[in-house]
Protein backbone atom coordinates (compact mmCIF):
# COMPACT_ATOMS: atom_id res chain seq x y z
CA UNK A 1 0.00 0.00 0.00
CA UNK A 2 1.25 3.44 -0.34
CA UNK A 3 1.52 6.14 2.17
CA UNK A 4 -2.06 7.29 3.39
CA UNK A 5 -1.82 11.24 1.59
CA UNK A 6 -4.77 13.08 3.29
CA UNK A 7 -3.92 15.52 0.58
CA UNK A 8 -6.97 14.30 -1.40
CA UNK A 9 -9.08 14.41 2.10
CA UNK A 10 -7.94 18.45 2.66
CA UNK A 11 -8.37 19.13 -1.20
CA UNK A 12 -11.90 17.68 -1.22
CA UNK A 13 -13.28 19.35 2.21
CA UNK A 14 -15.40 21.56 0.88
CA UNK A 15 -17.15 18.95 -1.17
CA UNK A 16 -17.16 16.84 1.94
CA UNK A 17 -18.51 19.34 4.23
CA UNK A 18 -21.65 20.50 1.77
CA UNK A 19 -22.07 16.79 1.96
CA UNK A 20 -22.22 16.37 5.29
CA UNK A 21 -24.31 19.40 5.61
CA UNK A 22 -27.09 17.78 3.30
CA UNK A 23 -26.80 14.56 5.63
CA UNK A 24 -27.66 16.55 8.72
CA UNK A 25 -30.34 18.54 6.83
CA UNK A 26 -31.98 15.26 6.15
CA UNK A 27 -31.63 14.07 9.56
CA UNK A 28 -33.36 16.86 11.39
CA UNK A 29 -36.44 17.88 8.84
CA UNK A 30 -36.62 13.56 9.22
CA UNK A 31 -36.52 14.03 12.68
CA UNK A 32 -39.28 16.98 13.30
CA UNK A 33 -41.73 15.48 10.79
CA UNK A 34 -41.13 12.16 11.65
CA UNK A 35 -42.22 12.52 15.11
CA UNK A 36 -44.73 14.91 14.43
CA UNK A 37 -46.58 12.12 12.16
CA UNK A 38 -44.90 9.25 14.71
CA UNK A 39 -46.77 11.13 17.28
CA UNK A 40 -50.11 11.29 15.16
CA UNK A 41 -49.92 7.46 14.37
CA UNK A 42 -49.14 6.57 17.46
CA UNK A 43 -51.96 8.50 19.12
CA UNK A 44 -54.15 6.95 15.90
CA UNK A 45 -52.68 3.34 17.21
CA UNK A 46 -54.20 3.64 20.69
CA UNK A 47 -57.50 5.49 19.50
CA UNK A 48 -60.73 3.92 19.88
CA UNK A 49 -61.77 4.21 16.32
CA UNK A 50 -60.98 0.64 14.70
CA UNK A 51 -60.53 2.15 10.95
CA UNK A 52 -57.77 4.54 12.57
CA UNK A 53 -56.31 1.97 14.50
CA UNK A 54 -56.15 -0.14 11.33
CA UNK A 55 -54.68 2.62 9.19
CA UNK A 56 -51.41 3.00 12.10
CA UNK A 57 -51.02 -0.53 12.23
CA UNK A 58 -50.35 -1.17 8.88
CA UNK A 59 -48.10 1.85 8.28
CA UNK A 60 -46.12 0.96 10.76
CA UNK A 61 -45.73 -2.80 10.19
CA UNK A 62 -45.61 -2.36 6.68
CA UNK A 63 -42.55 0.46 6.45
CA UNK A 64 -40.78 -1.96 9.58
CA UNK A 65 -40.67 -4.79 7.33
CA UNK A 66 -39.02 -3.09 4.44
CA UNK A 67 -35.35 -2.08 3.68
CA UNK A 68 -34.90 1.22 4.13
CA UNK A 69 -32.69 1.12 0.47
CA UNK A 70 -36.18 -0.24 -1.23
CA UNK A 71 -38.32 2.70 0.11
CA UNK A 72 -35.69 5.36 -1.43
CA UNK A 73 -35.80 3.72 -4.35
CA UNK A 74 -39.35 2.77 -4.90
CA UNK A 75 -40.03 6.73 -3.66
CA UNK A 76 -37.78 8.37 -5.91
CA UNK A 77 -39.42 7.28 -8.37
CA UNK A 78 -43.24 6.86 -7.50
CA UNK A 79 -43.37 10.51 -5.88
CA UNK A 80 -43.24 12.17 -9.23
CA UNK A 81 -46.06 9.32 -10.22
CA UNK A 82 -48.03 10.63 -7.54
CA UNK A 83 -47.78 14.46 -7.80
CA UNK A 84 -48.59 13.95 -11.68
CA UNK A 85 -51.79 12.01 -10.41
CA UNK A 86 -52.29 15.18 -7.58
CA UNK A 87 -51.55 18.40 -10.44
CA UNK A 88 -51.87 16.81 -13.67
CA UNK A 89 -48.05 17.75 -15.03
CA UNK A 90 -44.95 16.40 -14.93
CA UNK A 91 -42.90 17.83 -11.76
CA UNK A 92 -39.40 16.55 -12.02
CA UNK A 93 -38.37 15.87 -8.07
CA UNK A 94 -34.80 15.51 -7.68
CA UNK A 95 -32.85 12.77 -5.53
CA UNK A 96 -32.05 15.06 -2.58
CA UNK A 97 -35.71 16.32 -2.27
CA UNK A 98 -37.07 12.69 -2.62
CA UNK A 99 -34.85 11.82 0.45
CA UNK A 100 -36.78 14.11 2.47
CA UNK A 101 -40.45 13.25 2.14
CA UNK A 102 -38.92 9.70 2.23
CA UNK A 103 -37.00 9.44 5.52
CA UNK A 104 -39.59 11.85 7.40
CA UNK A 105 -42.58 8.82 6.10
CA UNK A 106 -40.09 6.07 6.86
CA UNK A 107 -38.57 7.08 9.94
CA UNK A 108 -42.54 8.02 11.51
CA UNK A 109 -42.99 4.46 11.55
CA UNK A 110 -40.10 4.06 14.02
CA UNK A 111 -40.75 7.12 16.05
CA UNK A 112 -44.66 6.36 16.21
CA UNK A 113 -43.31 3.16 18.07
CA UNK A 114 -41.55 4.68 20.22
CA UNK A 115 -44.33 7.33 21.33
CA UNK A 116 -46.39 4.98 21.30
CA UNK A 117 -44.49 3.15 24.63
CA UNK A 118 -44.06 6.38 25.54
CA UNK A 119 -48.07 7.63 26.03
CA UNK A 120 -48.39 4.13 27.39
CA UNK A 121 -45.80 4.28 30.20
CA UNK A 122 -47.86 7.35 30.81
CA UNK A 123 -50.08 5.94 34.03
CA UNK A 124 -54.01 6.34 33.38
CA UNK A 125 -54.95 8.46 36.48
CA UNK A 126 -53.08 11.23 34.21
CA UNK A 127 -56.12 11.04 31.86
CA UNK A 128 -58.68 10.95 33.88
CA UNK A 129 -57.51 13.95 36.12
CA UNK A 130 -57.15 15.48 32.93
CA UNK A 131 -61.06 15.17 31.74
CA UNK A 132 -62.15 15.73 35.43
CA UNK A 133 -60.53 19.20 34.87
CA UNK A 134 -63.07 19.60 31.99
CA UNK A 135 -60.31 19.34 29.25
CA UNK A 136 -61.09 17.83 26.10
CA UNK A 137 -59.16 14.91 24.39
CA UNK A 138 -57.16 16.89 22.37
CA UNK A 139 -56.00 19.09 25.78
CA UNK A 140 -55.31 16.28 27.39
CA UNK A 141 -53.08 14.93 25.03
CA UNK A 142 -51.48 17.96 24.49
CA UNK A 143 -50.99 19.28 27.68
CA UNK A 144 -51.01 16.40 30.07
CA UNK A 145 -50.09 13.11 28.37
CA UNK A 146 -47.31 14.08 25.17
CA UNK A 147 -45.27 16.14 27.52
CA UNK A 148 -44.68 13.04 29.48
CA UNK A 149 -44.55 11.07 27.29
CA UNK A 150 -42.10 13.16 24.96
CA UNK A 151 -39.74 13.39 27.88
CA UNK A 152 -39.73 9.74 28.87
CA UNK A 153 -39.19 8.65 25.21
CA UNK A 154 -36.68 11.67 24.82
CA UNK A 155 -33.49 9.41 25.12
CA UNK A 156 -34.69 6.62 22.52
CA UNK A 157 -36.22 9.20 20.35
CA UNK A 158 -32.38 10.92 20.32
CA UNK A 159 -31.18 7.36 20.12
CA UNK A 160 -32.66 6.75 16.75
CA UNK A 161 -32.12 10.00 15.58
CA UNK A 162 -28.52 8.86 15.18
CA UNK A 163 -29.57 5.51 13.56
CA UNK A 164 -31.10 8.18 11.15
CA UNK A 165 -28.14 10.16 10.75
CA UNK A 166 -26.48 6.69 9.67
CA UNK A 167 -29.22 5.54 7.60
CA UNK A 168 -29.21 8.86 5.32
CA UNK A 169 -25.68 7.53 3.52
CA UNK A 170 -28.21 4.96 2.07
CA UNK A 171 -29.05 7.50 -0.23
CA UNK A 172 -25.93 6.31 -2.20
CA UNK A 173 -28.97 3.96 -3.96
CA UNK A 174 -30.41 7.08 -5.78
CA UNK A 175 -27.12 8.77 -6.24
CA UNK A 176 -27.62 11.83 -3.91
CA UNK A 177 -24.77 13.80 -2.40
CA UNK A 178 -24.82 13.03 1.40
CA UNK A 179 -21.38 13.00 3.18
CA UNK A 180 -21.01 9.22 2.29
CA UNK A 181 -21.95 9.92 -1.30
CA UNK A 182 -19.96 12.60 -1.83
CA UNK A 183 -16.50 11.03 -0.83
CA UNK A 184 -17.47 8.05 -3.10
CA UNK A 185 -17.64 10.57 -5.75
CA UNK A 186 -14.76 12.22 -4.83
CA UNK A 187 -12.98 8.37 -5.00
CA UNK A 188 -14.50 7.61 -8.35
CA UNK A 189 -12.53 10.52 -9.80
CA UNK A 190 -9.16 10.35 -7.99
CA UNK A 191 -8.84 6.93 -6.78
CA UNK A 192 -8.12 7.52 -3.19
CA UNK A 193 -10.16 4.76 -1.52
CA UNK A 194 -8.38 4.38 1.38
CA UNK A 195 -7.95 7.80 2.39
CA UNK A 196 -11.47 8.84 1.57
CA UNK A 197 -13.64 5.75 2.94
CA UNK A 198 -11.41 5.80 6.15
CA UNK A 199 -12.07 9.71 6.55
CA UNK A 200 -15.70 8.93 6.19
CA UNK A 201 -15.90 5.93 8.69
CA UNK A 202 -13.76 8.12 11.44
CA UNK A 203 -15.87 11.11 10.75
CA UNK A 204 -19.05 9.10 11.32
CA UNK A 205 -17.72 7.70 14.38
CA UNK A 206 -16.83 10.26 16.02
CA UNK A 207 -19.88 12.07 15.56
CA UNK A 208 -22.37 9.37 16.57
CA UNK A 209 -19.95 8.42 19.26
CA UNK A 210 -19.82 11.69 21.14
CA UNK A 211 -23.72 12.01 20.32
CA UNK A 212 -24.86 8.82 21.54
CA UNK A 213 -22.30 9.43 24.99
CA UNK A 214 -24.53 12.71 25.36
CA UNK A 215 -27.75 10.98 24.97
CA UNK A 216 -26.70 8.84 27.97
CA UNK A 217 -25.84 11.67 29.72
CA UNK A 218 -28.96 13.08 29.31
CA UNK A 219 -30.78 9.89 30.06
CA UNK A 220 -29.65 10.53 33.62
CA UNK A 221 -30.91 13.98 33.96
CA UNK A 222 -34.32 13.88 32.22
CA UNK A 223 -35.25 10.82 34.14
CA UNK A 224 -38.49 11.53 36.08
CA UNK A 225 -38.13 10.84 39.85
CA UNK A 226 -41.23 8.59 40.65
CA UNK B 1 -52.57 8.13 -13.56
CA UNK B 2 -51.18 6.96 -16.82
CA UNK B 3 -49.25 4.13 -15.38
CA UNK B 4 -49.44 0.83 -17.53
CA UNK B 5 -49.85 -2.02 -15.18
CA UNK B 6 -48.03 -5.43 -16.75
CA UNK B 7 -47.96 -8.48 -13.99
CA UNK B 8 -47.16 -10.67 -17.29
CA UNK B 9 -43.99 -8.94 -17.70
CA UNK B 10 -42.64 -11.05 -15.15
CA UNK B 11 -42.49 -13.97 -18.00
CA UNK B 12 -40.78 -12.17 -20.47
CA UNK B 13 -37.19 -13.31 -21.10
CA UNK B 14 -34.47 -11.15 -20.08
CA UNK B 15 -31.49 -10.21 -21.81
CA UNK B 16 -29.40 -13.23 -20.77
CA UNK B 17 -32.02 -15.81 -21.28
CA UNK B 18 -33.99 -15.89 -17.83
CA UNK B 19 -37.20 -14.60 -17.49
CA UNK B 20 -38.00 -11.63 -14.53
CA UNK B 21 -39.11 -13.83 -12.52
CA UNK B 22 -36.17 -16.10 -12.57
CA UNK B 23 -34.91 -12.67 -11.80
CA UNK B 24 -36.82 -12.31 -8.97
CA UNK B 25 -36.41 -15.97 -7.42
CA UNK B 26 -32.60 -16.40 -7.44
CA UNK B 27 -32.07 -12.81 -5.57
CA UNK B 28 -34.32 -14.02 -2.94
CA UNK B 29 -32.27 -17.25 -2.63
CA UNK B 30 -29.01 -14.58 -2.36
CA UNK B 31 -30.96 -12.58 0.19
CA UNK B 32 -31.61 -15.35 2.18
CA UNK B 33 -28.18 -17.32 2.06
CA UNK B 34 -26.25 -14.08 3.01
CA UNK B 35 -28.87 -13.05 5.62
CA UNK B 36 -28.47 -16.89 7.32
CA UNK B 37 -24.77 -17.44 6.85
CA UNK B 38 -24.45 -13.65 7.99
CA UNK B 39 -26.94 -14.16 11.00
CA UNK B 40 -25.12 -17.10 12.16
CA UNK B 41 -21.65 -15.44 12.00
CA UNK B 42 -23.29 -12.70 14.69
CA UNK B 43 -24.67 -15.25 16.75
CA UNK B 44 -21.21 -16.44 17.54
CA UNK B 45 -19.22 -13.41 17.54
CA UNK B 46 -21.91 -11.65 19.46
CA UNK B 47 -22.81 -14.60 21.75
CA UNK B 48 -18.51 -14.13 22.26
CA UNK B 49 -18.62 -10.32 22.73
CA UNK B 50 -21.98 -10.21 24.93
CA UNK B 51 -20.35 -12.96 27.32
CA UNK B 52 -16.77 -11.02 27.83
CA UNK B 53 -18.66 -7.87 28.30
CA UNK B 54 -20.15 -9.27 31.58
CA UNK B 55 -17.16 -11.44 33.22
CA UNK B 56 -15.23 -9.58 35.93
CA UNK B 57 -11.94 -9.17 33.77
CA UNK B 58 -11.37 -5.17 32.78
CA UNK B 59 -9.58 -6.11 29.50
CA UNK B 60 -11.99 -8.62 28.42
CA UNK B 61 -15.03 -5.76 29.14
CA UNK B 62 -13.00 -2.89 27.17
CA UNK B 63 -12.56 -5.15 24.08
CA UNK B 64 -15.66 -5.76 23.93
CA UNK B 65 -17.15 -2.21 24.90
CA UNK B 66 -15.13 -1.15 21.84
CA UNK B 67 -16.25 -3.55 19.41
CA UNK B 68 -19.36 -2.49 20.28
CA UNK B 69 -18.91 1.26 20.22
CA UNK B 70 -17.40 1.17 16.59
CA UNK B 71 -19.44 -1.36 14.36
CA UNK B 72 -22.61 0.55 15.71
CA UNK B 73 -21.54 4.04 15.12
CA UNK B 74 -19.80 3.57 11.79
CA UNK B 75 -23.15 3.37 9.35
CA UNK B 76 -23.67 -0.63 7.01
CA UNK B 77 -22.63 0.76 3.77
CA UNK B 78 -19.44 2.74 5.43
CA UNK B 79 -18.83 -0.29 6.96
CA UNK B 80 -19.16 -2.88 3.78
CA UNK B 81 -17.03 -0.24 2.09
CA UNK B 82 -14.50 -0.58 4.26
CA UNK B 83 -14.09 -4.11 4.02
CA UNK B 84 -13.91 -4.32 0.28
CA UNK B 85 -12.02 -1.09 -0.63
CA UNK B 86 -9.83 -0.35 2.46
CA UNK B 87 -8.80 -3.52 4.37
CA UNK B 88 -7.09 -5.23 1.29
CA UNK B 89 -5.50 -2.16 0.52
CA UNK B 90 -3.98 -2.38 4.52
CA UNK B 91 -2.93 -6.04 4.71
CA UNK B 92 0.28 -7.05 3.63
CA UNK B 93 0.62 -7.21 -0.09
CA UNK B 94 -0.04 -10.97 -0.32
CA UNK B 95 -2.44 -11.59 1.79
CA UNK B 96 -4.15 -8.06 0.22
CA UNK B 97 -3.88 -9.74 -3.12
CA UNK B 98 -5.62 -13.17 -2.10
CA UNK B 99 -8.88 -11.22 -0.55
CA UNK B 100 -8.71 -9.27 -3.63
CA UNK B 101 -8.73 -11.70 -5.98
CA UNK B 102 -9.27 -15.06 -4.87
CA UNK B 103 -11.72 -14.77 -1.79
CA UNK B 104 -15.34 -14.88 -3.28
CA UNK B 105 -16.82 -11.20 -2.50
CA UNK B 106 -20.28 -12.76 -1.19
CA UNK B 107 -17.67 -14.13 1.95
CA UNK B 108 -16.62 -10.36 2.53
CA UNK B 109 -20.12 -9.03 2.30
CA UNK B 110 -21.28 -12.32 4.68
CA UNK B 111 -18.22 -11.24 7.39
CA UNK B 112 -19.69 -7.29 6.66
CA UNK B 113 -22.97 -7.97 7.59
CA UNK B 114 -21.94 -10.48 10.41
CA UNK B 115 -19.61 -8.53 12.44
CA UNK B 116 -22.38 -5.52 11.92
CA UNK B 117 -24.69 -7.55 13.46
CA UNK B 118 -22.38 -8.86 16.09
CA UNK B 119 -22.12 -5.51 17.45
CA UNK B 120 -26.18 -5.63 17.98
CA UNK B 121 -26.63 -9.17 19.41
CA UNK B 122 -23.79 -8.72 21.98
CA UNK B 123 -25.90 -5.94 23.06
CA UNK B 124 -28.88 -8.14 23.96
CA UNK B 125 -26.92 -10.65 25.05
CA UNK B 126 -25.38 -8.78 27.72
CA UNK B 127 -28.47 -7.50 28.83
CA UNK B 128 -29.88 -10.89 29.06
CA UNK B 129 -27.19 -11.61 31.41
CA UNK B 130 -27.41 -8.66 33.37
CA UNK B 131 -30.71 -9.55 33.83
CA UNK B 132 -30.11 -12.16 35.87
CA UNK B 133 -29.76 -11.75 39.70
CA UNK B 134 -26.25 -11.97 40.78
CA UNK B 135 -26.89 -15.04 42.95
CA UNK B 136 -27.68 -17.20 40.04
CA UNK B 137 -23.80 -16.78 39.29
CA UNK B 138 -22.68 -16.99 43.15
CA UNK B 139 -24.94 -19.87 43.92
CA UNK B 140 -23.11 -21.61 40.79
CA UNK B 141 -19.54 -21.00 41.95
CA UNK B 142 -20.57 -22.01 45.33
CA UNK B 143 -21.68 -25.63 43.51
CA UNK B 144 -17.86 -25.31 42.69
CA UNK B 145 -18.67 -24.73 39.07
CA UNK B 146 -15.91 -22.58 37.34
CA UNK B 147 -16.83 -19.16 35.95
CA UNK B 148 -17.18 -20.88 32.40
CA UNK B 149 -19.08 -23.24 33.73
CA UNK B 150 -21.71 -20.64 34.89
CA UNK B 151 -21.96 -19.21 32.08
CA UNK B 152 -22.82 -22.80 30.33
CA UNK B 153 -24.48 -24.33 32.70
CA UNK B 154 -26.46 -21.96 34.72
CA UNK B 155 -26.39 -18.21 32.77
CA UNK B 156 -26.31 -18.60 29.30
CA UNK B 157 -29.29 -20.93 29.32
CA UNK B 158 -31.69 -18.73 30.83
CA UNK B 159 -30.05 -15.63 29.15
CA UNK B 160 -30.37 -16.45 25.54
CA UNK B 161 -34.43 -17.39 26.32
CA UNK B 162 -35.15 -13.94 28.08
CA UNK B 163 -33.75 -11.81 25.08
CA UNK B 164 -34.99 -14.65 22.35
CA UNK B 165 -38.05 -11.21 21.35
CA UNK B 166 -34.86 -8.70 21.25
CA UNK B 167 -32.77 -11.60 18.97
CA UNK B 168 -36.08 -12.61 17.07
CA UNK B 169 -36.39 -8.74 16.01
CA UNK B 170 -32.59 -8.50 15.09
CA UNK B 171 -33.08 -12.17 13.20
CA UNK B 172 -35.35 -10.08 11.31
CA UNK B 173 -33.29 -6.99 10.82
CA UNK B 174 -31.21 -8.81 8.99
CA UNK B 175 -32.85 -9.60 6.15
CA UNK B 176 -33.31 -5.76 5.31
CA UNK B 177 -29.74 -4.92 6.07
CA UNK B 178 -28.41 -7.74 3.90
CA UNK B 179 -30.06 -5.10 0.89
CA UNK B 180 -27.52 -3.04 1.71
CA UNK B 181 -24.96 -5.47 0.03
CA UNK B 182 -26.50 -4.88 -3.39
CA UNK B 183 -23.72 -2.11 -3.21
CA UNK B 184 -20.67 -4.45 -3.09
CA UNK B 185 -21.82 -6.37 -5.62
CA UNK B 186 -24.10 -8.85 -4.01
CA UNK B 187 -26.95 -9.74 -6.58
CA UNK B 188 -29.19 -10.50 -3.92
CA UNK B 189 -33.54 -9.34 -4.53
CA UNK B 190 -32.51 -5.59 -4.10
CA UNK B 191 -30.05 -5.71 -6.89
CA UNK B 192 -32.72 -7.22 -9.02
CA UNK B 193 -35.47 -5.29 -7.79
CA UNK B 194 -33.25 -2.50 -9.14
CA UNK B 195 -32.02 -4.33 -12.44
CA UNK B 196 -35.75 -5.22 -13.32
CA UNK B 197 -37.12 -1.24 -12.87
CA UNK B 198 -34.05 -0.16 -15.14
CA UNK B 199 -34.81 -3.01 -17.77
CA UNK B 200 -38.48 -2.56 -17.45
CA UNK B 201 -39.99 0.49 -15.83
CA UNK B 202 -42.50 -1.59 -14.39
CA UNK B 203 -42.01 0.06 -10.72
CA UNK B 204 -44.96 -1.25 -9.08
CA UNK B 205 -45.65 -4.38 -9.72
CA UNK B 206 -41.95 -5.00 -9.02
CA UNK B 207 -42.14 -2.74 -5.81
CA UNK B 208 -45.18 -4.96 -4.41
CA UNK B 209 -43.47 -7.93 -5.41
CA UNK B 210 -40.04 -7.40 -3.56
CA UNK B 211 -42.12 -6.02 -0.72
CA UNK B 212 -44.15 -8.66 -0.40
CA UNK B 213 -41.04 -11.04 -0.47
CA UNK B 214 -39.16 -9.33 2.13
CA UNK B 215 -42.21 -9.50 4.04
CA UNK B 216 -42.11 -13.27 3.96
CA UNK B 217 -39.05 -13.85 4.99
CA UNK B 218 -38.86 -11.71 7.62
CA UNK B 219 -42.35 -13.60 8.83
CA UNK B 220 -40.68 -16.47 7.98
CA UNK B 221 -37.73 -16.05 10.51
CA UNK B 222 -40.61 -14.74 12.94
CA UNK B 223 -42.36 -18.06 13.10
CA UNK B 224 -39.13 -19.95 13.58
CA UNK B 225 -38.20 -17.77 16.08
CA UNK B 226 -41.61 -18.22 17.79
CA UNK B 227 -41.96 -21.74 17.37
CA UNK B 228 -37.80 -21.82 19.36
CA UNK B 229 -39.21 -19.48 21.80
CA UNK B 230 -42.62 -21.75 22.65
CA UNK B 231 -40.27 -24.97 22.70
CA UNK B 232 -37.85 -23.38 25.44
CA UNK B 233 -39.78 -21.00 27.43
CA UNK B 234 -38.69 -21.13 31.23
CA UNK B 235 -41.98 -22.22 33.42
CA UNK B 236 -43.31 -20.14 35.89
CA UNK B 237 -41.87 -16.81 34.17
CA UNK B 238 -44.61 -14.25 32.90
CA UNK B 239 -43.08 -13.80 29.62
CA UNK B 240 -43.25 -17.77 29.12
CA UNK B 241 -46.19 -17.00 26.62
CA UNK B 242 -46.65 -14.82 23.48
CA UNK B 243 -43.91 -15.13 20.94
CA UNK B 244 -42.41 -11.61 20.33
CA UNK B 245 -42.52 -9.47 17.14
Amino acid sequence: MNDFDFAVVLDNWRFLAEGLRYTAQVTVVAMVGGILLGTVLALMRLSSMRPLQWFATIYVDFFRSVPLVQVILAFYLILPLLLQMLTGQMIPLGADKSAYVTFMVFEAAYYSEIMRSGIQSVSRGQVAAGYAMGFTYGQTMRFVVLPQAFRNMLPVLLTQTIVLFQDVSLVYAIGATDFFGAADKITQRDLRPVEMYTTVAVVYFLICFSLSRLVKRLQSRVAIIR
Amino acid sequence: MNYHWDWLFFFQEADDGLKYYEWVVSGAAWTTGVSLAALVLALVLGSLLGVMRTTPHRALVAIGDTYVDVFRNVPLIVQLFLWFFVVPELLPKGLGDWVKQDLPYYVTAVVGLGLYTAARIAEQVKSGIHSLPRGQRFAGLALGLTEWQTYRCVRLPMAYRIVLPALTSEAMNIFKNSAVTYAVGILELYFQYKQIIEKTSQVLEITIVATALYFALAYGMNQTLALIERRTRVPGLIAGGKGGH
